[in-house]
């Protein structure tokens, strides 16, 4: 099996005799077996941790659940800063949840929550932020301090739990670089290794905000996005 | 800048720990070697054991189960503690915003996991840990908490046999950084990757605090136990939770027998299956009888892991599994106050022994003991860093690592090699005298040492380096771990020997070991 990986330059590895095992698996064969200083992440090896997420082919994945492919092309995530080889340095993307305020805000004793409620944020709480939606949003080649997907899907999370009563506050401030920022491209949906789409998810907070009395600034300026999500200007 | 509080690691103890001392006024700083929504406590998947109504369950059994569990040499006042507490545990997760599976009643749902009279353990599909994990992170991020991340523990600095400071390896430059503080929380997760490929947990889980911490001073004790999980995929050893068997799944043998309860505790079930594999037979968990709703609906993760891993489905095949290492129940010698023998070294978590597993933990159990101590950690530490008003200031040390550049050996393949020799020789079933020679073989290793080191040079993110410090601790607890294993010449719990099949009363203890070895 050939792969190539983005290191400074693209590098070629071969590994004989291995079929149908996972990105991970092939990387820690290289790593012990043929180049020690390859860098990448990993941790649990069955997609809860969000270590080791990376792009083959352009497509983000996770390594440990990706069956690699003759010729495959792996490279780190883009929108944040390469560190070395596979791994990116995630302290920026992480910090727009604090942001964004991406917590419960209330602390109510004894709530009572049906099921139907559980139901309502069960899939955005799957989230292990593992930075693949961050890494495909077109948004921050045009705008670095979009808030991005994970974060406002952490924030509809909150937002949309009933023990939250402090709503407005969070809907808030997410209109500075947040929700109206997004082009509904919903290219983060596509590579979700949990099937969480962020942009329905800023759809909703769309609603709620437009509820709230916001609307769109780029429908009022010059500015913003055309129908097509490019940015116009 | 001093801290009150330094802690490292960022699982579920580490991050309880700290939101608890913040709470209590503290100064609190966090160091971990990974981003903290990737520990190991994101791995959890089948709940937090509390007795949250008392109609059908008790406190008393809760306790009761534990007990009869541990296999009599917990500590029955810490269980006692474990157990009262566990209601407001569950409590708080709730209103910090866990999204706990809710019954018809819209009451946080439960379900039965092995060894439990009642159904208990409260859940999130089977997304327990990880939900838990980011809801406590979310809330650790609100406050003024500082969060390292990627910082390896290289050292626990002391003085006078009190904690001062930590030394760390900034993993993304390659520089030594010194942290100077009145309390240190180790909560850095079990050991059990000692056993490489053979266990269900995170790459991560080489048990540094623990071997740091004893390199510091600490006590270590019940080392010897390790819990062997009974449903782990077979070729990745990748875990299927409990709450498959809970929910009804059924055990088979290749010829479709059952031939053990499949609710016992974990350790029963180990062996039951660990027979049956050394007769030639291959080993099963059949869910297909749950039907297809059922298990998108509780055990959604189960079916992907088994298609991915596995490349089977669940709902329409058997799933091909092994026993592998799961839980280290030793750790860190701790008081009741989750103190170490070193002043101001509090340990908590997996790491830690509070002696509430004994020689065999409950399912549903963990989780809790992070929320329980965790808060007690974090208040204990909070209390002790404001009675210290007086520190030595840590000494400015060296500022790389150095390591050996030209091995002659590879410490790949002897990781790879511990790994094997630990899954055959200390799992389920151990011998004194094959015991004794894994010693030597260990011992071996450890006088090779110097021999091994690193063949990349960089100082930036140097994850062969990484990984050559994780295998040194492996290699001192592996050390311990046979040490304990020797000592106890008895089978309770998780710690069975072929040559010492039953539980002794001259074994109602722990096997507590420092420096100096065995303590008597």
């Amino acid at each position: 099996m050939k792969v190539t990986i983005q290191r400074e330059t693209p590098t070629e590895f071969e590994v004989k005799g291995v079929e149908n095992i996972t990105l991970l698996s092939l990387l820690n064969t290289i790593k012990t077996t043929q180049d020690s200083s390859l860098t990448f992440a990993s941790g649990c090896r069955s997609s809860v941790c969000g270590s080791c997420s990376m792009r083959v082919n352009e497509k983000e994945v996770l390594a440990c659940s990706y069956k690699v492919q003759e010729g495959d092309f792996i490279e780190p995530l883009k929108n944040m800063p390469v560190i070395r080889d596979l791994v990116v340095n995630m302290d920026s993307a992480y910090e727009k949840n604090k942001k964004a305020k991406a917590w419960l805000s209330s602390i109510i004793q004894n709530s009572s929550l049906t099921q139907e409620d559980e139901k309502i944020n069960e899939l955005q709480s799957d989230c292990i932020l593992c930075a693949s939606c961050y890494s495909t949003c077109p948004v921050f080649s045009v705008n670095e301090d979009f808030l991005g997907p994970f974060t406002l899907t952490r924030v509809w999370k909150y937002v949309s739990d009933k023990r939250e009563t402090d709503e407005k506050n969070m809907i808030d401030v997410i209109q500075t670089d947040g929700i109206w920022s997004c082009t509904l491209c919903n290219e983060c949906t596509l590579v979700c290794p949990q099937d969480i789409s962020s942009k329905a998810d800023i759809e909703k907070l769309r609603s709620k905000s437009a509820m709230a009395g916001y609307s769109d600034p780029n429908f009022n300026s010059f500015g913003g996005f055309g129908f097509d999500g490019s940015p116009v200007f | 800048m001093q801290t009150d509080v330094l802690i490292i690691g960022s699982g579920g103890a580490g991050l309880t720990s700290a939101l608890h001392a913040h709470k209590n006024g503290a100064t609190v700083k966090i160091i971990t070697k990974e981003y903290p929504t990737r520990a190991q406590t994101s791995m959890a998947q089948g709940g937090i054991n509390a007795v949250l109504d008392t109609t059908n369950d008790s406190i008393e059994s809760h306790i009761k189960n534990t007990l009869h569990s541990a296999h009599g040499i917990a500590d029955e006042k810490a269980i006692n503690f474990l157990c009262s507490e566990a209601p407001e545990a569950v409590k708080w997760l709730d209103s910090l915003g866990v999204c706990f599976s809710r019954t018809k009643n819209s009451t946080i749902a439960q379900r039965t996991l092995g060894g439990a009279s009642a159904p208990r353990a409260c859940y999130a599909q089977d997304y327990t840990g990880l939900k838990i994990l980011h809801t406590l992170y979310d809330k650790v991020v609100q406050t003024d908490i500082e969060i390292l991340n990627e910082r390896y523990l290289l050292e626990i600095l002391t003085h006078n046999n009190s904690v001062n400071g930590a030394k760390v390896l900034n993993i993304r430059t390659g520089e030594i950084e010194s942290y100077s503080a009145k309390s240190i929380i180790i909560a850095t997760g079990g050991y059990s990757r000692i056993y490489d490929k053979h266990t269900t947990n995170s790459t991560a889980s080489t048990g540094d605090g623990i071997a740091l911490a004893f390199e510091a001073g600490a006590r270590v004790s019940d080392m010897e136990f390790i819990q062997f999980h009974p449903t782990a995929l077979k070729n990745s050893s990748i875990l299927i939770s409990e709450s498959a068997r809970g929910a009804g799944g059924y055990i088979l043998n290749s010829k479709g027998e059952r031939f053990t309860d499949e609710l016992l505790p974990r350790d029963e079930v180990a062996r039951a299956i660990h027979k049956e594999i050394a007769k030639g037979e291959d080993i099963f968990l059949d869910i297909r009888h749950l039907g297809e709703k059922f298990i998108d609906e509780e055990l959604p993760q189960e079916r992907k892991l088994a298609k991915l891993y596995e490349n089977i489905d669940p709902v329409h095949q058997l799933i091909p599994i092994k026993p592998v290492a799961h839980y280290t129940m030793g750790g860190i010698e701790v008081d009741h106050n989750s103190q170490t023998k070193v002043k101001g070294l509090f340990a908590v978590g997996e790491c830690a022994n509070h002696k509430v597993h004994g020689a065999n933990r409950l399912g549903g159990n963990s989780l809790l003991e992070l929320i329980v101590f965790g808060k007690q950690t974090g208040q204990n530490s909070a209390k002790y860093a404001k009675n210290i008003t007086h520190q030595i200031a840590i000494k400015s040390s060296q500022k790389r690592v150095k390591l050996n550049t030209t091995p002659t050996i590879d410490f790949y393949k002897i990781r790879e090699e511990l790994g094997e020799i630990f899954y055959k020789n200390v799992s389920i079933l151990r011998e004194k005298k094959i015991l004794q020679l894994t010693l030597q073989k260990i011992e071996n290793f450890i006088k090779d040492i110097p021999n091994m080191g690193i063949t990349d040079n960089s100082q930036i993110y140097n994850t062969n380096r990484i990984e050559f410090l994780e295998f040194k601790n492996m290699l001192l607890l592996s050390r311990l771990v046979l040490i304990g294993a020797i000592a106890r010449e008895e089978s309770r719990g998780a710690h069975f020997r072929v040559d010492a099949p039953e539980e002794k009363e001259s074994f109602i203890k722990q096997i507590i070991i420092d420096k100096e070895g065995v303590i008597k």
